[in-house]
C-alpha cells in the first residue's frame, strides 16, 4: 500500500490545533451566531443621539495616557496597547487569556464630525468617546407648504 | 501575542456554580491571567465596567469565586446603533491548592482589572538549594 495517509506521515500532536479550529468551526455552525462579525479588535458599540454618537469599548486596564484617539472627517480611529505588563525573571504563567499587544480601531460615522468637540472618557475599564455632529452638515428641516 | 488571531469576543458563561442566579441578566466568563511569582500566585482578570464595591471574591473550601456586577445602563437620549459586545457581569471559579495561606490574599480593582494576590503558605515556599562546584 502506498497511501501517505495521516496516520503514516503526521504526528498525531499535529492534529491538536487542526481538531481545535474544526471543532470551533462546529460551534459555529451550530450556535447559527457568526462569531467573524465581532473579530475586529476592540469591539464597539455604538449609541445614536440626536446631535452626536457615543462610541464605547471595554478596555480593560490599559494607560488611558497612552491611548491615542484621531478623528478626521466621519472617520473616529483609536489605537493604543494592552496593559498587560511582561513577567518579571522567575515568574511564570499558569494561564495567559488577557489580550496583550497592539490595538487599533478605525470607525466610520454617518457624519462629519466636529473635532473640536470630541470628549473622551476612560472609566472603570470603559472607554467612551462622544462624537457630536458638525453643525454645517446637520440635517435641515423643510416645511412642507400646503396649497 | 498576535492579536488578530485572538477572539474577541466574550465567552458567555455557563453555571459555573450549578445554582440559579437571583438576578437576570448575562453572565460572562472573565479573561485570566495567572501567574506565579517565587512567593506568591497572582490571578489578573478583565472586568471592564466592574469597581472595587461591584466585586466579590470568596474561598470555600478549595474554590475560589470571583464575581463582578455591572450595571448595564444607557445613555440619555441616545439608542443603541450598532452593537458587537453585550453587557453582564462576570463569573468564574478556581481550584486552588492547599499550598496558598488563606489569610493573607489581597485584592484590588484598577481600571477594570482585579488582581488577586495569593501568598504562599509558609511551608510550601521553596528553598533556594544553592549549588556548589566541585
Amino acid at each position: 500500500m502506498n497511501s501517505s495517509g495521516l496516520w503514516r506521515t503526521g504526528n498525531i500532536v499535529d492534529l491538536f490545533p487542526e481538531m481545535q479550529r474544526l471543532q470551533r468551526d462546529m460551534n459555529r455552525l451550530f450556535t447559527g451566531i457568526p462569531r467573524a462579525v465581532g473579530q475586529e479588535n476592540p469591539a464597539i458599540n455604538v449609541w445614536s443621539g440626536e446631535n452626536d454618537y457615543i462610541v464605547t469599548a471595554e478596555l480593560a486596564g490599559i494607560d488611558p495616557h497612552k491611548l491615542d484617539i484621531s478623528v478626521k472627517g466621519d472617520g473616529l480611529t483609536f489605537s493604543g496597547n494592552h496593559g498587560v505588563e511582561p513577567l518579571k525573571e522567575g515568574e511564570t504563567y499558569h494561564r495567559q487569556e488577557r489580550a496583550s499587544g497592539r490595538f487599533s480601531r478605525t470607525v466610520q460615522l454617518p457624519f462629519q464630525i466636529d473635532s473640536e468637540k470630541v470628549t473622551a472618557k476612560y472609566e472603570k475599564g470603559v472607554l467612551r468617546m462622544t462624537l457630536p455632529r458638525l453643525k454645517s452638515d446637520k440635517p435641515r428641516k423643510i416645511s412642507i407648504k400646503a396649497e | 501575542m498576535d492579536n488578530k488571531d485572538m477572539d474577541t469576543q466574550k465567552q458567555p458563561a455557563g453555571n459555573t456554580l450549578e445554582t440559579e442566579r437571583t438576578k437576570t441578566g448575562k453572565v460572562f466568563v472573565p479573561r485570566v491571567d495567572i501567574y506565579e511569582t517565587q512567593d506568591s500566585i497572582v490571578l489578573t482578570a478583565d472586568m471592564p465596567g466592574v469597581d472595587e464595591k461591584a466585586v466579590d471574591i470568596t474561598l470555600e473550601k478549595n474554590v475560589l469565586t470571583i464575581t463582578g456586577s455591572v450595571a448595564v445602563t444607557g445613555f440619555e437620549g441616545h439608542a443603541m446603533a450598532y452593537s458587537e459586545y453585550d453587557v453582564g457581569d462576570f463569573e468564574r471559579a478556581f481550584t486552588i491548592s492547599d499550598e496558598v495561606d488563606r489569610d493573607k490574599i489581597e485584592a484590588t480593582v484598577k481600571n477594570g482589572v482585579l488582581r488577586v494576590i495569593l501568598h504562599k503558605a509558609e511551608k510550601v515556599k521553596a528553598r533556594k538549594i544553592a549549588i556548589t562546584a566541585a
